[in-house]
């Protein structure tokens, strides 16, 4: 007896990832995936991003990593609320995590949420988790070839962020080749040359993710 | 390995539709699974093997069946395999392309007893 399915594996995934976005859209908050490989430079974005935008945006993080919580430490010292999930040992946030964990956040004093995912620039590309958009950062120092091993994660991306840009006069990086790869993979998302050290390209980044969130409340009124 | 996450998902849709039908057991199941997705396919077969262990799905022939990676040009129309990931048309150089396929991950049939 052959039965027909033709049903999406990670449906269940996805139903509680609309779930989630649907309850954060309702709160106007606009809700950033944030992926890359491990020591790309997620947390050290995130830090200065709620550094630089402290006085002007309300923002609270979910932190995803496999064991510890030294990345939540990093940031409760900027004073905002965080939530650790520690997935032990599993490669990638999902829908269901987030969704637990909601409840211990305030949701109507928040315009953002940021959720740093695992670092892995494999699994996390594939689970949606109830983000407005997926943004990935690539470090000067993983090299150039990384869009095009791993282009889900770039492909799925709004945003692009190159990152650690001030050890470029110290490494062989091609930084036309790796503009090349990610915009013929995803012509669409925007690309950032930053440095978290030196701060350059930061107010760039800023800018647009106080774009996103302004459209994400004047589509939620 | 998240292949085991999405394994845990074909078991559970597998299970759910072997009872709906009233198949006492399941003897083959048919994926698709898309040239974009990131999923090796023989460590999802072993995902699937280990956590079907004691189901009525143990055993059951895993087949796999990748889908090319297909855009679709929103200016021109054109359809055209995706090559090196490059999401250009290769007819006329539009960004804007849509992915027919190539990111399937789905159950497309069982067969069972």
């Amino acid at each position: 007896m052959k039965i027909q399915v033709m049903t999406n594996i990670l449906e269940k995934n996805d139903q509680i990832a609309a779930e989630v976005h649907e309850r954060l859209s309702a709160a106007g908050i606009f809700v950033v995936n944030l992926m890359g490989s491990p020591g790309c430079g997620k947390t050290s974005l995130l830090e200065n991003t709620i550094v630089g935008l402290k006085n002007e945006i309300s923002m609270a993080v979910i932190e995803g990593d496999l064991f510890t919580a030294k990345d939540a430490q990093r940031i409760e010292q900027h004073g905002v609320p965080v939530v650790q999930i520690n997935t032990g040992g599993g490669c990638h946030l999902d829908a269901n995590m987030i969704s637990t964990v909601l409840d211990s956040l305030d949701l109507g004093s928040l315009d953002l949420i940021v959720i740093e995912n695992v670092g892995n620039l494999v699994c996390p590309a594939e689970f949606n988790i109830g983000e407005d958009v997926k943004v990935t950062v690539l470090s000067i120092t993983e090299g150039e070839d990384k869009p095009l091993k791993y282009p889900l994660i770039f492909k799925q991306a709004s945003a692009v962020i190159l990152n650690k840009v001030d050890l470029l006069p110290y490494t062989n990086f091609d930084m036309q080749a790796a503009i090349t790869d990610i915009t013929t993979i995803n012509p669409h998302a925007i690309l950032v040359q930053a440095s978290c050290q030196s701060g350059i390209g930061l107010p760039e980044w800023y800018g647009w993710l106080k774009e996103q969130i302004r459209m994400k409340k004047t589509r939620s009124i | 390995m998240h292949e085991m996450a999405i394994a845990q998902g074909i078991l559970d849709i597998v299970l759910k539709t072997a009872a709906e039908n009233q198949v006492a057991k399941v003897t083959g199941i048919k994926l698709l699974i898309g040239q974009m997705t990131q999923v090796e396919p023989e460590c999802l077969k072993f995902g699937f093997t280990a956590l079907s262990m004691g189901s009525i799905a143990e055993g059951a022939n895993v087949e796999i069946k990748i889908v090319p990676l297909v855009g679709l040009c929103n200016s021109c129309r054109q359809e055209f395999p995706v090559e090196n990931y490059c999401f250009l048309c290769p007819k006329c150089n539009s960004a804007s392309v849509t992915v027919v396929s190539g990111r399937e991950l789905a159950v497309e049939y069982l067969e069972g007893e």
